[in-house]
């Protein structure tokens, strides 16, 4: 039963992960985008849209970076060329998601498309647990793996980390060395929106296989908590989006193991989980926050 | 300043969009103007030229929603000179009450509000507007009813019992799933009418319930079939709002499915068992015929009106059979279905609930009413606790 939970966290996890991934890119760059689920809804529509018309899913994976990256760039243009407030920028920016999707969505709802399908990775798979829990899923989620220690060295390693991390800490800074803030910032948001939209493409054409209009179902403000609290750190971030999957497998394997607790508790354990780790972690991480990013809670608040 | 303009304009833009697209009715409530005139010498819904419906989702939804639309196009048919008004994404709420008062100032006579929740915007509209005829879909008027309302409904539970008898001979495992949104009354009552159909032909049989608490999430839903389908399921049905990831979910694995709301054999071409589906095309029209000839009050439909197969025409009919349903099978159903429709009933004692109480004795054969109030718990053989707030 162990195993049918880890299986869920790392089925149901993934498209925290990409999401998650979006949001640690877009925070880094100095900008909190709410607008991420949005992101996710553009990227689960256009992916099953165009891997109905094409019957290809990585052309519709693909759809879906470019549909999550197009929305989070309209949030990127009132952020950061009209200065408007971000946090309620990014509701708009979801709401303006939600009426799309749900609009042009409407046709693709009976579509039929050709999925992602799990694939057993020959040898890895056959590891006891590991191999059921990692390797026997869908290729996002492989790519996922990848994508992982790739944006951790980016960050961190990387000169062009160092660019992003400046933007997001201390902008003046790179505006001594002669470097534009604004493009820096566009494109951390919008390599945010990007990686949301896989996001979301998971969810639609590798892991439920269906769209319904508002899908996502709140998995995007899931992955802007599990950032928060795993600092913008990608492999806590990882650790953090499994964690989230795992208590959405919980109330259905427990249901079907025939165990009789109380199901409307067992759907708030998410939602719960992300309060008590934000008020655990919330007082020692803030400081850890980009500097760019708590000027903005400051002038929110104010 | 320019580009400051623009900005501007483009935020006044989306703002129209989103109103536009919120609201597609002018503020005008006043009530016509026999809004408090005397019932008596009134005949509700009398040589309506129009016809209002509201829908609670979108009328393509592959579900409930679109049979309730397709009904509202079929009355286009039989009528073509009436004139077919249709709202879709209607709350409810006051929403549908202001919705449906421009139907009426618009000129239609007869409201078909079409989701269980629009009963009391309905109720409101009725009592304003005693000249039209407002029924209600599913849900039940408790106390006194006027003389130009009532709900109608088909007793789900009967397509859904003869599916169960279909379920229960073509399981190998002997555990059927069952993945539903909320333990409302109309839920339980179709997983313990699937419950005692697969008991009927296969005693050994459980059904295994998954709740997700949501009409439509398909992440849920992915979540609730595999771990189903890891407890050895072979047979999986569902009450959910959009049924695309659970009937893919069971083709993919080589699972059966049963089908809810809609056809969909086309998506699990291998592992259709059956299934039931909507169509309202019939009731719609006699509705709409018996209120045009001014003949609505007093009818049989001027109540809380239910039609299963003892009554006329049910409205939820069986979905066409997947191949492992063998001729004795259907001929078993067939069986079943002519006892439904003359003495029995899925109900017919004994039924046992889970804790092993009588819910229906043996012997006793409870009607229609009797059902809708002693499904409130699950019968024997169903495995899950019905969540309690």
């Amino acid at each position: 039963m162990l195993l049918q939970v880890l299986t869920g966290a790392v089925r149901g996890g993934t498209c925290i992960l990409y999401a998650g991934l979006g949001e640690t890119v877009s925070e880094r760059g100095g900008v909190v985008n709410l607008g991420i689920e949005g992101s996710m809804l553009c990227g689960a529509l256009a992916a099953y849209a165009v891997t109905a018309e094409t019957g290809s899913p990585w052309a519709g994976a693909l759809a879906g970076a470019v549909a999550g990256a197009l929305l989070a760039a309209v949030h990127a243009f009132f952020v950061i060329s009209r200065r408007s407030n971000q946090l309620a920028t990014g509701l708009v920016v979801l709401f303006l998601g939600l009426g799309i999707t749900s609009l042009f969505g409407a046709a693709y709802v009976k579509a039929e498309i050709n999925a992602f399908e799990p694939w057993a990775v020959p040898g890895l798979s056959s590891i006891p647990w590991i191999g059921q829990i990692f390797f026997d899923q869908d290729p996002l989620t492989y790519l996922s793996y990848v994508l992982v220690p790739a944006l951790w060295w980016f960050i961190f390693r990387s000169r062009w980390g160092v660019l992003l991390r400046a933007a997001g800490e201390r902008s003046e800074v790179l505006t001594t060395y002669g470097h534009r803030l604004v493009p820096i910032r566009y494109a951390a948001v919008i390599a945010g929106g990007f990686l949301a939209g896989i996001g979301g493409a998971q969810l639609s054409i590798a892991y439920a296989n269906a769209w319904f209009e508002n899908m996502v179902q709140g998995r995007g403000f899931i992955a802007v908590a599990v950032v928060i609290f795993a600092a913008r750190q990608p492999f806590w971030v990882a650790a953090g989006s499994y964690l989230f999957g795992a208590a959405l497998a919980l109330s259905p394997v427990l249901q079907a193991n025939g165990y009789s607790i109380n199901q409307f508790a067992l759907d708030a354990i998410p939602y719960v989980l992300t309060l008590v780790v934000l008020v655990l972690l919330g007082r020692r991480r803030a400081a850890d926050a980009p500097e760019e990013l708590q000027k903005v809670f400051e002038a929110s608040v104010r | 300043m320019r580009r400051r303009w623009i900005a501007a304009a483009l935020l006044a833009l989306l703002a129209l969009v989103a109103a536009a697209c919120g609201s597609n009715t002018t503020s005008s409530s006043e009530s016509g103007s026999g809004g408090t005139s005397g019932a008596s010498g009134v005949q509700p819904g009398k040589d309506s030229k129009k016809v209002g419906f509201i829908f609670v989702g979108p009328k393509d939804d592959y579900g409930y929603n679109q049979a309730a639309y397709e009904g509202s196009q079929a009355v286009q048919k039989a009528f073509p000179d009436m004139e077919v008004l249709t709202a879709e994404n209607v709350p409810e709420d006051d929403n549908a009450t202001r919705i449906m008062q421009s139907m009426i100032d618009d000129g239609a006579k007869i409201i078909f509000a079409t989701s269980y929740g629009h009963l009391d915007p309905a109720m409101k509209i009725a009592e304003e507007n005693p000249d039209v005829v407002v029924v209600q879909q599913g849900n039940f008027i408790k106390g006194t009813i006027l003389p130009n309302t009532g709900t109608y409904f088909g007793t789900v539970y009967e397509p859904v019992y003869l599916a169960g008898i279909a379920a229960g001979a073509s399981t190998k495992t002997n555990k059927l799933g069952y993945v539903y949104a909320f333990p409302i009354p109309q839920t339980i009552a179709n997983i313990n009418a699937f419950t005692l159909g697969a008991q009927s032909v296969n005693p050994g049989v459980e059904v295994i319930t998954v709740n997700t608490s949501n009409w439509c999430d398909p992440g849920k839903q992915a979540d609730a079939a595999a771990s189903l389908f890891s407890q050895g399921v072979d047979v999986i049905t569902q009450h959910q709002d959009c049924t695309g990831t659970i009937t893919k979910a069971a083709e993919a694995q080589g699972k059966m499915v049963v089908g809810y709301h809609a056809d969909a054999s086309s998506l699990a071409p291998k592992g259709w068992v059956t299934g039931s589906e909507w169509k309202w095309d019939d009731m719609y029209t006699d509705i709409v015929k018996t209120s045009v000839a001014g003949g609505f009050t007093g009818s049989k439909y001027n109540a809380n009106y239910r039609v299963g197969y003892k009554t006329g025409e049910n409205p939820f009919i069986q979905s066409k059979y997947g191949s492992m349903v063998t001729p004795e099978i259907q001929a078993k159903i067939a069986a079943a279905k002519q006892d439904i429709s003359t003495t029995g009933s899925p109900f017919a004692g004994p039924v046992y609930a889970q804790d092993g109480t009588v819910l229906v004795a043996a012997g006793t054969v409870p009607d229609y009413a009797q059902i809708e109030e002693f499904n409130t718990v699950f019968v024997k053989g169903v495995v899950g606790d019905i969540p309690k707030s």
